[in-house]
């Protein structure tokens, strides 16, 4: 659609669980070379089924991809197990983290290696890019990963992911149960990365704020379908999309007004 | 700069780490060198050489359940196949050497490992321990059923051929119990190796998050499977050791449930997840009861009812149980790494 060509692309795809329960319906979404596009919806939405289909991961929840096509690189991923899905490239972050806690996080980095079958050396030189994206786990690495705080194993995830080499980092919820000031430092690495190294970035998120400042583009997801796709400037300056992800300044209408308070408050 | 992981990794890839193979490099050679000068068949054979068996087959259990999540409770039936195939292949093929033959026992299990380790592949916990009760009772089924694994003998009840290994006849205790010492080493001295490697992290990884090893990479298929192989080749090596160099004999009935229960509960005593827990854990189930009985038999004095004893002694053990998972629910590794924490502190 752009001058960039589409990395990652979605076409009316539906994914079905225990074939009754219909997650998503339709979605269509691509993301561009080097473009970090953010996935927005509420719970339930279809955000995480979506990224999982990508990942070729449905089957280990007895979901399944119904309909659709997916293309990564220009080649179907359909039929394609998650282990040559990582070594192609496309990498992704799963929502709750998922670190294995009786492994040190210098281990569980190390672990982000095995996917590609890294050299010693490439292991080595991978690591020491991810301490200083996070210089944090720099100072956790002999910790077993079990007893490091969210952030940090948030942070260990991401870097995990990282080991592989992605040329497509995949993102789900990353600020989830995290402090403000975890999530700017996390989107803060990620904004980097995309920048310095022109790594494409697929992010679902609930946190519209911090997602659609860091994103390029939106694309947001109501009851399995896409509702709204845009520029995350545009969209982050939209009523409607204020009203029901950012919580804030809703138009000057008496009654609303009230509505919002209310949302405030709860 | 560079990591210790990495320096750990790097020693375990190439020469091994002297520093980590110190310890129990001492402790062979105590078993291997000071303890031979022992002259009692008793202890070679009542209680070191069933203790160095047990320890491989937990060995064996631990990395598939300890290491790598998988429950498993047919450890008995991957020790009857080593035991019948180390038979079968010594007798029907002449002039096999018997650590060939051991191998080969270990290989047979594995392949079985395989088979039964297919359903781990869509099960997990509790259920998976279910599936691995159909290899117990299959494999002790045919093993009972089927007269050509026995050879056609009516009774049963078979004798390994007399072991030679080279030029010598392991002809006594202290021999066999040496055998056993010596593919025990070299097979803790392998498991060591890969589970400080990276496959010893992608069996962890799989076990805490098999979702989260998943969208590493890692093939969590087929790294399930080569773990119940590797596994069960160390469970069959210890089936064949236990009935040629500790029971002299081979039956099915050898290798019931209870037996398979044994094990688990070796390595949850000892320790999952711990080389040193097999150990320990068999230690405790195996030496343990002996050493108690034989206590009870002198304190007791000659007289007395040798049931009650046992009953005494069961009770004893219980007891012993509940208080160390009580003072160390991580079991005896656990128990002995704090210990030796604490004097180092002091």
């Amino acid at each position: 659609m752009t001058v960039a060509p589409a990395l990652l692309t979605l076409e009316d795809v539906d994914v079905v669980y225990g074939a009754a329960i219909t997650a998503v319906r339709g979605v269509r979404l691509h993301v561009g070379q080097g473009e970090i596009v953010t996935l927005l919806g509420a719970n339930g939405a279809g955000k995480t089924s979506t990224l999982r289909a990508v990942s070729n991961l449905l089957h280990a929840k007895l979901g399944r991809m119904s309909r659709g096509r997916i293309t990564f690189d220009g080649r179907s991923t359909a039929g394609l197990p998650t282990s040559r899905l990582v070594s192609s490239g496309l990498v992704q972050v799963l929502e709750g983290r998922h670190c294995f806690r009786a492994l040190t996080i210098e281990e569980n980095l190390i672990t982000g290696a095995i996917g590609r079958r890294a050299s010693k050396a490439e292991t080595a030189t991978d690591l020491e890019l991810v301490y200083a994206l996070f210089p944090r786990l720099r100072t956790k690495r002999a910790v077993l990963a079990g007893l490091t705080s969210g952030g940090e194993q948030q942070m260990a995830a991401i870097g995990r992911a990282l080991m592989a080499r992605p040329r497509l980092l995949i993102l789900d919820e990353p600020s989830m149960g995290l402090a403000p000031i975890v999530v700017a430092e996390i989107f803060l690495a990620l904004t980097a990365l995309n920048r310095d190294q022109g790594l494409s970035i697929l992010l679902a998120e609930q946190n519209a704020t911090v997602a659609l400042k860091a994103a390029h583009r939106g694309v947001v997801l109501e009851n399995g379908r896409v509702t709204l796709t845009g520029i995350a400037s545009e969209l982050s300056a939209r009523d409607d999309i204020r009203a029901a992800y950012l919580g804030l300044n809703k138009p000057p209408s008496s009654e609303s007004s009230r509505s919002k308070s209310i949302e405030v408050v709860a | 700069m560079s990591s210790a992981i990495l320096e750990r990794q790097a020693n375990s890839q190439g020469l091994p780490g002297l520093k980590s193979f110190r310890g129990p490099f001492l402790v062979l050679l105590v078993f291997a060198v000071v303890i031979p000068q022992v002259h009692s068949d008793y202890l070679f054979d009542a209680i070191l050489t069933p203790f160095l068996a047990i320890s491989l087959a937990a060995l064996g259990l631990n990395l598939l359940t300890g290491y790598a999540g998988q429950v498993s409770l047919g450890s008995a039936a991957f020790m009857a196949v080593g035991a019948f195939a180390g038979y079968n292949f010594l007798l029907r093929i002449p002039g096999l050497p018997l650590l060939a033959g051991l191998a080969f026992a270990g290989l047979t299990a594995a392949v079985i490992g395989i088979v039964f380790g297919l359903p781990s592949l869509r099960l997990r916990g509790f259920y998976l321990a279910v599936s691995t009760l159909a290899t117990q009772f299959f494999v002790q089924w045919a093993l009972t059923n089927i007269s050509w694994f026995s050879n056609d003998d009516t009774s049963g009840v078979i004798s390994p051929p007399p072991l030679h290994l080279g030029g010598f006849a392991l002809d006594s205790p202290v021999r066999r119990y040496l055998l056993c010492l010596g593919v025990v080493a070299v097979l803790t001295f392998l498991a060591m190796r890969l589970v400080s490697g990276q496959t010893g992290r992608a069996l962890i990884a799989v076990r805490d998050s098999e979702l989260g090893a998943r969208v590493l990479g890692v093939k969590v298929l087929r790294t399930k499977l080569f773990i119940f192989a590797v596994s069960s080749f160390y469970i069959g090596v210890a089936g064949a050791l236990w009935s040629f160099a500790y029971l002299r004999t081979i039956e099915p009935d050898g290798f019931d449930l209870d037996r398979s229960f044994q094990i688990l509960f070796v390595i949850i005593i000892g320790g999952l997840a711990s080389i040193r827990g097999a150990f320990l854990g068999a230690a405790f189930i195996v030496v343990l009861p002996l050493l108690l009985s034989r206590a009870g038999a002198i304190l007791l004095g000659p007289g007395f009812d040798s049931g009650l004893v046992d009953l005494v002694q069961k009770i004893f053990l219980g007891a012993l149980i509940i208080l160390f998972l009580r003072l160390e629910p991580a079991g005896l590794s656990a128990l002995v790494g704090r210990l030796r924490i604490r004097r180092n502190a002091t």
